[in-house]
């Protein structure tokens, strides 16, 4: 008998599985694959495969001039291609030593918080599209259409803008641009308010997303997260405010960090609503550049010829993935000799591979949500 | 700490193998004896008064010119707000350092960036393989003498110029 239940119990074997996960999965944000070691519903381990996307921005620098090189830059990251505009010019402008037009300023100022909210509308709406809820994501969509619609009217294209220019902006703001944008804020407030009620407290939504992929302090350093990310791990740092840029000086904006309040501190839900205040936070931002805007030209006089004499720069911005460095080294030609664009979504990943041993399969698609990594920011 | 601070305390911790300071620059940057790259970042990064934290950014920069690739530290210190560019010179034809994958754990992806892209090889690398282009792909696209294939996989990168299609 006990022979009979041992047989049995060793043709009843069990094995890890190993999975491809991508790179058409639609909860990957892009064209992202991950090879996934399961045992049953529990992950041993998720390696992360990237470079599908990969487009040789970064060549591509080397090979045209440097006004011509800017559109190129919006398709680092398609999702928020005016913080990819604005790195490449201030680090051109620092190069050369180009002073922007004041009013050039708060224009980008007000472009890139538009961006901001559009981009990070995105990223909740599919957070809770991949988690099961379908219905936030279309509320979402529908306000970034609005801002996409406001974007057109502002710079003629709705997704790859090509709008900051080195020394300003492209095209001013006008009067008529502006009370839109103010009537879009209007009616944007309290949409955030209607979103927290459908989504940020809606009770399946937490327990699903608190506790989960918890990242610390130490790791966000380590692995250099930034942004949202290592915000929501309760790091109170932001471009804006600890290395300034632009006009963003003057302007009164809090912080909104993560604080653990339905879980642990650095939690997936932490991710979601930091993203959900700075929502609000880039509403106050847009208000008060709408009122400080002052006249004068948008642009200032740059040469078509544009040769920055030798050296090298480091820039950074607060995208909306955080922290986005530009290293450009000019030696003085009509063509940069190298530019390099670090990007917050690249170091995001790789630590996937570490906070996904032990969670579910299905906590792995909460886990890429929750950090907003976008493919072809990645990849470049 | 400032930039020329940073730099005496390397000096006086390291006298053989720091180098090369340039402090009239956008970022102050200094040069570090390939060998010695790893021992001088832990010490950046564990001395209370420096405390670099976080690897911003690691990339290489070719420069055939004087026959070398530079390989990038961009370091930040979050607690006392202060940056410092590192640089490490290593032989165009045969370029290798150890891997900074033990002090900061952000390194690994960025190696391996720039070991796809530059053919720089870390040593002591847990995974160095290509990370953005296919593990077949041959050569190594940012350095200055790269040519393309003609094809790849059987697919042609090759592409007519496009007004000649429009004539065609």
């Amino acid at each position: 008998m006990s022979e009979a239940v041992h047989a049995e119990s060793e043709a009843f074997h069990t094995e890890d599985m190993t999975i491809s996960m991508g790179p058409q999965h639609p909860s990957t944000h892009g064209v992202l694959r991950f090879i996934v070691k399961t045992d049953g519903e529990v992950m041993r381990e998720a390696i992360p495969d990237v470079g599908y996307l990969h487009r040789s921005i970064e060549k591509i620098g080397e090979k045209v001039t440097w006004h011509g090189y800017v559109p190129y830059t919006d398709r680092a990251d398609y999702l928020a291609a005016m913080f990819t505009n604005q790195g490449f010019c201030m680090a051109a402008e620092k190069l050369g030593g180009v002073e922007v037009a004041r009013r050039g300023e708060f224009c980008r100022v007000i472009a890139c918080e538009l961006n901001r909210i559009a981009s990070h509308l995105i990223s909740v709406g599919t957070f809770g599209q991949d988690i099961g809820a379908v219905t936030p994501f279309l509320h979402a969509l529908r306000e970034r259409e609005t801002i996409n619609n406001l974007m057109e009217e502002i710079c003629g294209a709705r997704l790859t803008y090509n709008y900051i220019r080195i020394g300003g902006v492209g095209y001013d703001i006008t009067p008529e641009t502006c009370g839109r944008i103010t009537q879009f804020l209007d009616h944007f407030e309290s949409i955030v308010d209607e979103y927290n009620r459908l989504l940020s407290y809606n009770k399946i939504f937490v327990e699903r997303l608190a506790n989960v992929a918890t990242i610390t302090k130490e790791d966000a350093f380590q692995y250099n997260i930034v942004g949202p990310n290592l915000r929501a791990c309760g790091f109170k740092w932001d471009i804006r405010r600890d290395i300034p840029y632009s006009v963003y000086p003057e302007l009164e904006f809090d912080i909104p960090v993560g604080t653990g309040e339905k879980g642990t501190l650095g939690d997936s839900y932490d991710r979601y609503i930091v993203r959900i205040r700075e929502m609000e936070e880039s509403c106050k931002i847009l208000r008060q550049c709408l009122q400080m805007m002052p006249k004068g030209p948008a642009i200032a006089k740059v040469a078509r010829k544009f040769k920055p004499p030798v050296g090298e720069v480091y820039v950074r911005v607060e995208s909306s993935r955080g922290d986005m460095g530009f290293y450009v080294v000019s030696d003085g030609s009509e063509y940069a000799y190298r530019v390099r664009i670090r990007t917050g979504s690249f170091t995001a990943m790789s630590l996937i591979d570490k906070i996904s041993r032990g969670l579910m399969v299905a906590d792995l698609i909460a886990l890429i949500a929750s950090l907003d990594v976008d493919a072809p920011e990645i990849d470049r | 700490m400032e930039a020329k601070e940073i730099y005496a305390r390397l000096k006086k911790q390291f006298p053989e193998k720091v180098s090369g300071f340039q402090g009239e620059v956008f970022d102050p940057n200094l040069h570090v004896d390939p060998q010695a790259i790893v021992e001088v970042c832990r010490y950046l990064r564990d001395n209370p008064d420096l405390r670099f934290e976080t690897l911003s950014d690691l990339t290489g920069l070719d420069l055939p010119k004087e026959n070398k690739i530079q390989v990038v530290y961009h370091l930040f210190s979050y607690s006392h707000r202060h940056p410092i560019v590192i640089k490490v010179d290593l032989p165009r034809e045969d370029p290798h350092v150890s891997t900074m994958e033990g002090v900061w754990k952000a390194a690994n992806w960025m190696e391996r960036e720039v070991f796809d892209l530059f053919g720089v090889v870390f040593e002591g690398h847990s995974d160095l393989r290509r990370i953005l282009l296919p593990e077949d792909w041959v050569g190594h696209p940012l350095r200055k003498d790269y040519v393309e294939e003609e094809e790849y996989d059987g697919i042609s990168t090759q592409r007519a110029p496009l007004v000649e299609k429009l004539l065609r």
